[in-house]
């Protein structure tokens, strides 16, 4: 008998001591590498920040000195943004921004603009979780028949073409007065979260297919060696082997989920989040440009966040099921 | 309950009826397993001893002929659970413990969770693998991941076992351990085994029977009663054993040389 079967049937209880033991500390060092990737990525995350800030600041400097000896080099303001303080506001200025208050209100744009993307992120995180319900659906729809497959993805890829911009009023004056059956009040954020769904749910319903699909032949044989029901089927094989796939999706559908609420608020004209700050900023960019930057800013750490946390729930939940994710 | 844990009446099984690509898979078989045989299908690739097994277990349709196992046609005993099966690969739910994977058919059959859990702890004592309940498949080594799979299918004491090349990906020295397992298990639940292999060897060593199939198409060539006796060490090194394996491996080339 080999050494390594030899190990694994010892039931000496010294062997299963050291084995525990060594189960431990290497869970422990697991724990120890996740926190220093953590750290790095953070780090790294930071860094490439602060190169992005070095190369405006460069750039701006750069087409400023050309600008101040009057070589009009034909690439900076036709092909290059020009770089005086209006079209690229200096990184100082931007900074500054987040701590103006303006006018009518005694907060801080830094903190108005969290109140405003908390507000976004209901509108986001209630199409978020919309959408991807609708997706799930449609996979499993899609997935119990060849003929719906074939029938129905086409629409579902074609849905994605329809122009959120001109969508977005209609749904919100449909909202008013179409949806007012409901135990609650119908408020107008609800139609961007509808919006928004409309962008995640796509990624869900296709990754989740994609997934509902995944299992190897021998495992769906082995379901019906066991006269599996389809549900059976479906719960106990087909879900848990998409569990990865969803989890690509969600990552897409996540900051897809932001956007979809930005573009709904502007084009709804929705008031309360960032989408209108954006839009409000753009109207007096001439007289406070570092302002939109700042909103821009506050929009791209919404996503990023969104991103992160779905991030850290795939690798918690796949973690403890010692499994990999896709992409 | 009938004398016949399998029967097996003319069966043929042709894939892509009718089309060019047609293969005649397995082609008037009759093969009849008492209850409690252990009996092994072997014959060069291809020449349908999946099908065979997996026509037994109802995972395709005959093309003709029909099957029974235990005195019920074949659809309606893999309804009533009368079989567990073994593949060339484990086949483990990595989302699943491995006492969760062992579970799974308890729990598909509506078993109550305690009944399981202790179901599932005695089946790993079965493969000698007690302390493993917790772990996660891909934590396993692959012959380890083979003995689940095999407690798996044991878990609801079926009747009858099929096993396709269950041992194929393992080494020697594993293979060897899981072979004596495998009659130690077979010996203790009177159950009855139909177990596919390319290993003549294996073949008997393991078995009572050992059918040998011919392809294209996919007949039985011979059927040798192997009677060795109760196995042990020694059988391996034993005269009459290497004399059993050089009759399987004649019976072999002269369906190899067809
Ligand atoms: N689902 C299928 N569709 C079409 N042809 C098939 C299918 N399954 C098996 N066959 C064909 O039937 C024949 C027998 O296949 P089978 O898998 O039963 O052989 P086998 O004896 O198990 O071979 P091996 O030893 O390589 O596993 C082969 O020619 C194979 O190509
Ligand atoms: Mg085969």
């Amino acid at each position: 008998m080999g050494t390594h079967a030899a190990d694994i049937e010892s039931d000496n209880t010294d062997q299963l001591v050291v084995e525990q033991l060594a189960r431990e500390t290497a869970a422990g060092s697991d724990r120890r590498e996740t926190m220093a990737a953590a750290v790095r990525q953070v780090f790294i995350f930071s860094a490439f920040i602060g190169l992005l800030a070095v190369a405006y600041t460069v750039y701006k400097v750069f087409g400023q000195a050309i600008d101040d000896a009057q070589t009009d080099w034909w690439a900076i303001g036709s092909i290059l943004p020009r770089s005086d303080d209006l079209n690229m506001p200096p990184v100082v200025d931007i900074l500054k921004a987040f701590t103006v208050t303006p006018g009518g209100t005694d907060k801080v744009l830094g903190l108005q603009l969290f109140d405003e993307a908390l507000f976004t992120l209901r509108e986001a995180a209630v199409g978020f979780v919309a959408g991807a319900i609708i997706g799930l659906a449609i996979a499993v729809l899609l997935v119990r028949s060849k003929k719906l497959e074939n029938g129905l993805l086409p629409y579902v890829i074609a849905s994605q073409t329809v122009p959120l911009i001109a969508i977005a009023p209609i749904v919100v004056i449909w909202g008013r007065k179409n949806l007012d059956f409901l135990p609650w009040e119908w408020q107008d954020w609800m139609s961007v979260s509808i919006i928004a769904s409309f962008l995640t749910f796509f990624p869900v319903a296709v990754n989740g297919l994609r997934g509902l699909q995944s299992p190897k032949p021998e495992n769906l044989e082995l379901m019906e060696s066991y006269a599996a029901s389809w549900r059976q089927t479906l719960f106990q094989l087909r879900f848990p082997a998409s569990v990865p796939y969803l989890f690509a999706a969600f990552k897409i559908a996540a900051t897809a989920s932001i956007v979809g609420a930005i573009v709904g608020e502007i084009s709804a004209g929705v008031p309360g989040g960032l989408g209108r700050r954006i839009l409000s900023q753009a109207l007096v960019y001439t007289t406070a440009p570092a302002r939109l930057y700042a909103a821009v800013i506050g929009s791209a750490l919404l996503g990023i966040f969104v991103f992160l946390l779905i991030a850290g729930t795939e690798k918690f939940v796949l973690g403890r099921q010692g499994r990999e994710a896709v992409t | 309950m009938s004398d016949h844990a399998v029967n097996v009446q003319r069966v043929s099984k042709v894939f892509n009826l009718g089309k060019t690509n047609e293969v005649h898979a397995v082609d008037n078989v009759d093969l009849t397993i008492n209850n409690g045989e252990f009996v092994t299908l072997i014959g060069p690739s291809g020449c349908g001893k999946s099908t065979l097994l997996r026509l037994i277990a109802s995972l395709v349709e005959p093309t003709g002929g029909s099957i029974e196992v235990n005195g019920k046609p074949a659809e309606q005993a893999r309804l009533d659970r009368e079989y567990g099966m073994a593949f060339q690969k484990a086949g483990l739910f990595d989302w699943r413990s491995v006492s969760k994977n062992i579970e799974l058919p308890l729990e598909l059959m509506g078993w109550s969770k305690s009944e399981r859990a202790s179901r599932a702890q005695e089946m790993l004592e079965l493969v000698k693998l007690p302390e493993f309940g917790d772990h996660h498949p891909a934590e396993l080594s692959g012959g380890m991941q083979q003995r689940i799979a095999i407690a798996r299918s044991l878990a609801f004491n079926p009747s009858l076992l099929l096993m396709d090349e269950p041992f194929g990906a393992l080494d020697e020295m594993t293979r060897e351990h899981m072979q004596d397992e495998l009659l130690r298990i077979w010996d203790e639940t009177d159950t009855t085994v139909v177990f596919v292999t390319h290993s003549i060897a294996e073949a008997v060593y393991l078995s009572s029977r050992v059918v040998v199939m011919s392809p294209r198409p996919g007949q039985i060539s011979e059927i040798i009663e192997v009677g060795l006796g109760d196995r042990d060490t020694s059988t391996r090194e034993d005269p009459e054993f290497f004399k059993m394996v050089t009759v399987v491996r004649e019976a072999l080339r002269s369906v190899e040389s067809q």
